[in-house]
């Protein structure tokens, strides 16, 4: 195929971003010239500031060094400003006389700084902030002079007085509002951003109108004029007075544009060959000036010019963050508050810590944080999600650990102030400084990079927080959360996990090709990550109609035991409600002497496991097992565990309720359940639940008058207590009850999202409507499941008996000959 | 060069799948991908030594059990950023027949 011609206006971050995911997706598709106006590759405009405050070099924040445009086959035109386009004939025009063709334009011309109509406004030494240009020549001044000028107090004005102060100027910020920021700050927020400024020795004029600069006997600026006639010395002056997206090259072209160029949800422009992306443009009526939203266009934009087709920018909620070192501040949302709105704030002057929460219908539409922003990425998401807040408005205010306090969790909220040697993450033993490190050498935007180069919360994902903290910390505005809504299954496609359960039930899909069929997989056979999930799917929603895929399952339920880390496995034979016999003990006994079983020990469930077992042996093991009447403890899937039992009143003098043989019961009626994750039970006889029943997925704890339901309770990696459901008379009802429950959650939840994350995310009143408000869903959901589970066979049976599964277990011996 | 062994029918290999040969080498991972191409790596991930022949095979890799590892089964590379490589051994089908050959 010959390739077509793509050429890129613009070397900044939005259009090289659109560049680096159309190369994932298509690398061949495009013979790829770029041009850009300003003498250097891309690198991170947004950390111009800590460059200007000395904190960081131009090397720093290059994120494509010239030998990734080489690598790539990109033909680079550096300095050189495209003034024209010839949309007929589909080329564009230098001034200097290059002349190229393309197929697909794809505009990405940032915006320009607003230069407001003041006499001597274009003297030397009066300068806008954008480029290393710009930073560069506020560096040389800085060493030479003394007064520094910065009009406008918004975020990039303050960060240009912040680098100059820093450099060694006397700085003062002259702004037209009443207080700072006032685009992302209330009031509160801005007299102390204001006052800790001024601490640091900046000077603030607030309400105050510039009438003209004023030139020296040099010819450079030496002072401004206010309107009230008073003056004040300035041998640099830096305007920030806002931005203006650069859409002159387009209207010379007779784009339409808006403000910005206009785009739609593909980022097409009026014409379809030409794209735009990042600042200059204007979407759904919306110019954005903030990375994140540049980067979420750059996927559309590069998904499209791949000709995949299949994903639309529906506009993105922005969040705000100074990077001001020392100065803690982020705003997200809408804190304007209004009808219908509240206001909760916690206001300490002294102590240099305000909140502002806006909460609206019980959700959280938007913040604002000085001296304390540690949840500010908690905020944000809850605030991007619409997340239903109503159960946790009390100590909302308090952020995400109040409620929980645990060691995990504990220190979370002080990222900043963690020495760089702390651990992190603790499953792969990452420190602060090699997260901090890799961020900026690698430059990296998003909590999957950070997961993927240091492996920090790639494990069990409980530091996830933190590292999305550090991250927010070290670029400041260019992190982008993780975890929304939408997010993708995986790198194989675009699709979320609702999209995919929801295509799989209104499409009958059965199996996996046919799931990546529909859904135009970008993978052949996907990954380790969406294959097992699109498995779980496909049999959750078409029980006995859709084909079971083992080798899309990872490998413990491939084979039904659980994989070790030196390759053996473990064996943990079912023991109903914990219940078990001297003669099934006898049988665990002679296999542990048979195939010599090295560690034998209760698990967390209560049951007995069998440890390093050698996978060829694991047939047999079973066949002896099995005689003595044992089947699979599932110890090792996304599926039913073990239910947890007290002796209750079979035993107990405090029991009130048979707790083992309702537990046996309800293990009896879960056996073979596959569920997104892993599911445990407990139920215990009185109210002093022996059985920790309040940390389990469905804990039942049986009263003088029934049983208490309580669900989504979970004691692993974020310990979180089980919340009420309802209360119930008898055995039968508690059968009903937990079956719909988990049901409920089999159906609807994500994969390797346990009930405790999947009732944070639907709400517990969405699963009390379903299971307790509606009896006839109740019984529907009940009927469900035992219709899934009314076929399912022992899985070591299975193996015993069929030669072809028996396969799986079997080592080829390979014949060598000897010399 | 070392003779060429059997090893097993390539329907012997669950497709997207592997099997194990055990050799005086240590034990070797035969994988199968969708399209019905064999190739062989010394079951040992670059990583922590955990076995490839056990984890879920996509396009032209395998995925580790263990910890996730990414490794290439044409050439044995872990796929960036993690780094490492395992040791691949020569294989070719004729007709239905497997055949490796150790180094």
């Amino acid at each position: 195929m010959k390739k077509q011609k793509l050429v890129v206006v613009g070397n900044g971050m939005a259009g090289i971003r659109t560049l680096e995911e159309l190369l994932k997706l298509a690398p061949e598709r495009y013979e790829i010239t770029v041009f850009g106006a300003e003498p250097y590759p891309n690198y991170n405009r947004i950390l111009l500031s800590p460059v200007l405050a000395g904190e960081m070099t131009i090397q720093d924040i290059t994120l494509n060094p010239l030998e990734w445009y080489r690598e790539h086959d990109i033909r680079l035109h550096l300095g050189k400003h495209v003034e024209q386009i010839d949309r007929r004939r589909r080329k564009v025009f230098t001034p200097d006389g290059i002349e190229v063709d393309y197929d697909r334009l794809l505009l990405a011309t940032g915006s320009t700084p607003f230069m407001p109509p003041i006499p001597g406004i274009d003297l030397p030494g009066v300068i806008s902030y954008r480029d290393i240009r710009d930073t560069d020549e506020m560096i040389t001044t800085a060493r030479s002079h003394r007064h520094a000028v910065v009009i406008g107090g918004g975020l990039l004005g303050l960060e240009a007085a912040n680098g100059l102060r820093q450099r060694g100027m006397e700085v003062t910020v002259v702004h037209l509002m009443p207080w700072l920021m006032e685009r992302q700050l209330d009031q509160a927020a801005a007299d102390m951003l204001r006052i800790s400024l001024e601490a640091r020795g900046l000077k603030f004029l607030l309400e105050m109108q510039t009438e003209a600069l004023i030139r020296g006997e040099s010819g450079r600026v030496v002072a401004l004029r206010f309107k009230d006639g008073h003056e004040i010395p300035a041998d640099l002056v830096v305007v920030a007075a806002g931005i203006r997206p650069n859409t002159a090259l387009a209207e010379s072209a007779r784009l339409y544009c808006n403000r910005g160029i206009v785009v739609n949800d593909t980022m097409q422009t009026y014409d379809p060959r030409i794209y735009a992306v990042g600042e200059c443009v204007a979407h759904r009526g919306t110019v954005y000036g903030l990375v994140a939203p540049l980067f979420e266009q750059a996927r559309v934009c590069a998904n499209h010019l791949a000709h995949f087709g299949i994903s639309r920018y529906t506009g993105t909620l922005t969040s705000t963050k100074l990077k001001v070192t020392g100065i803690d501040l982020f705003s997200a949302g809408d804190f304007g508050g209004g009808e219908g709105t509240d206001e909760i704030v916690l206001h300490d002057p002294s102590g240099g810590v305000y909140k502002k929460l806006v909460v609206k219908n019980d959700t959280l539409i938007g913040a604002v944080l000085y001296g304390d922003t540690a949840d500010g990425a908690w905020y944000f998401k809850l605030v991007k999600e619409a997340s239903n807040i109503r159960e946790i408005r009390d100590h909302l205010m308090f952020g995400q650990n109040a409620s929980l306090g645990d060691a995990v969790t504990a220190g979370q909220a002080n990222v900043a102030t963690m020495p760089d040697e702390a651990e992190v993450c603790g499953c792969n033993g990452v420190c602060k400084g090699a997260i901090v490190k890799a961020i900026r050498t690698h430059g990296l935007l998003t909590l999957e990079d950070v997961r993927k180069t240091t492996k920090a919360s790639s494990s069990c994902g409980s530091c996830s927080g933190r590292v999305e903290q550090i991250l927010a910390a070290t670029v400041g505005s260019a992190y982008s959360p993780a975890g929304s809504r939408d997010k993708a299954v995986c790198g194989c496609t675009e699709h979320s996990h609702g999209d995919v359960r929801e295509a799989i039930r209104s499409q009958h899909l059965l199996s996996i090709s046919e799931v990546m069929q529909t859904l135009a997989w970008q993978t052949p056979n996907g990954c380790a990550s969406c294959r097992p999930a699109l498995n779980y799917y496909l049999i959750s929603t078409w029980p006995g109609e859709a084909k079971d895929d083992p080798q899309s399952r990872f490998i413990n339920e491939r084979a039904h035991a659980n994989i070790q880390k030196d390759g053996t496995y473990s064996v943990v034979p079912r023991m109903w409600g914990g219940l078990t016999t001297p003669s099934e003990l006898r049988a665990i006994a002679d296999v542990a002497d048979k195939y010599q079983v090295p560690t034998v020990k209760m698990t967390g469930g209560a049951r007995v496991d069998l440890l390093g077992i050698r996978k060829d042996d694991l047939p047999r093991v079973w066949a002896d097992l099995g005689r003595a009447g044992m089947v699979s403890g599932h110890a090792y899937g996304k599926s039913l565990r073990t239910v947890k039992t007290c002796v209750g009143a079979e035993h107990c003098r405090f029991g009130t309720q048979r707790s083992m043989a309702m537990g046996v019961k309800l293990e009896r009626m879960l056996f073979g359940m596959w569920s997104p994750h892993k599911v445990k039970l407990a139920v215990s006889g009185c109210p002093r639940n022996c059985a920790e029943a309040g940390i389990k997925d469905v804990g039942v704890i049986g009263v003088d008058s029934g049983y208490e339901l309580h669900v989504a309770g979970n004691g692993g990696i974020k310990t979180e207590v089980a919340q009420f459901l309802c209360k119930v008379k008898n055995d039968d009802e508690v059968m009903e009850y937990a079956a719909a429950f988990l049901q409920l959650y089999r159906e609807e939840g994500y994969y390797l999202e346990r009930t405790c994350h999947y009732v944070a995310r639907v709400g517990l009143d969405h699963v009390k409507a379903a299971v307790v408000d509606d009896p006839l869903r109740r019984r529907e959901l009940h009927e469900r499941l035992l219709f899934a589970l009314q076929d399912y066979e022992d899985p070591w049976q299975q193996a015993v008996e069929q030669p072809a599964r028996r396969r799986e277990y079997e080592v080829i011996p390979l014949h060598e000959v000897t010399a | 060069m070392s003779d060429w062994l059997r090893v097993c029918l390539l329907t012997d290999i669950p497709p997207l799948g592997s099997r194990v040969a055990a050799s005086t080498q240590g034990d070797i991972a035969i994988f199968r991908t969708a399209d019905d191409r064999v190739f062989a790596l010394h079951d040992s991930c670059p990583h922590k030594g955990g076995p490839l022949s056990q984890g879920i095979v996509h396009g032209e890799t395998v995925t580790c059990p263990l910890h996730g590892w990414k490794v290439g089964l044409a050439d044995g590379q872990a796929v960036a950023p993690d780094q490492g490589c395992a040791r691949r051994f020569a294989v070719r089908l004729e007709g239905d027949t497997v055949w490796l050959q150790l180094a």
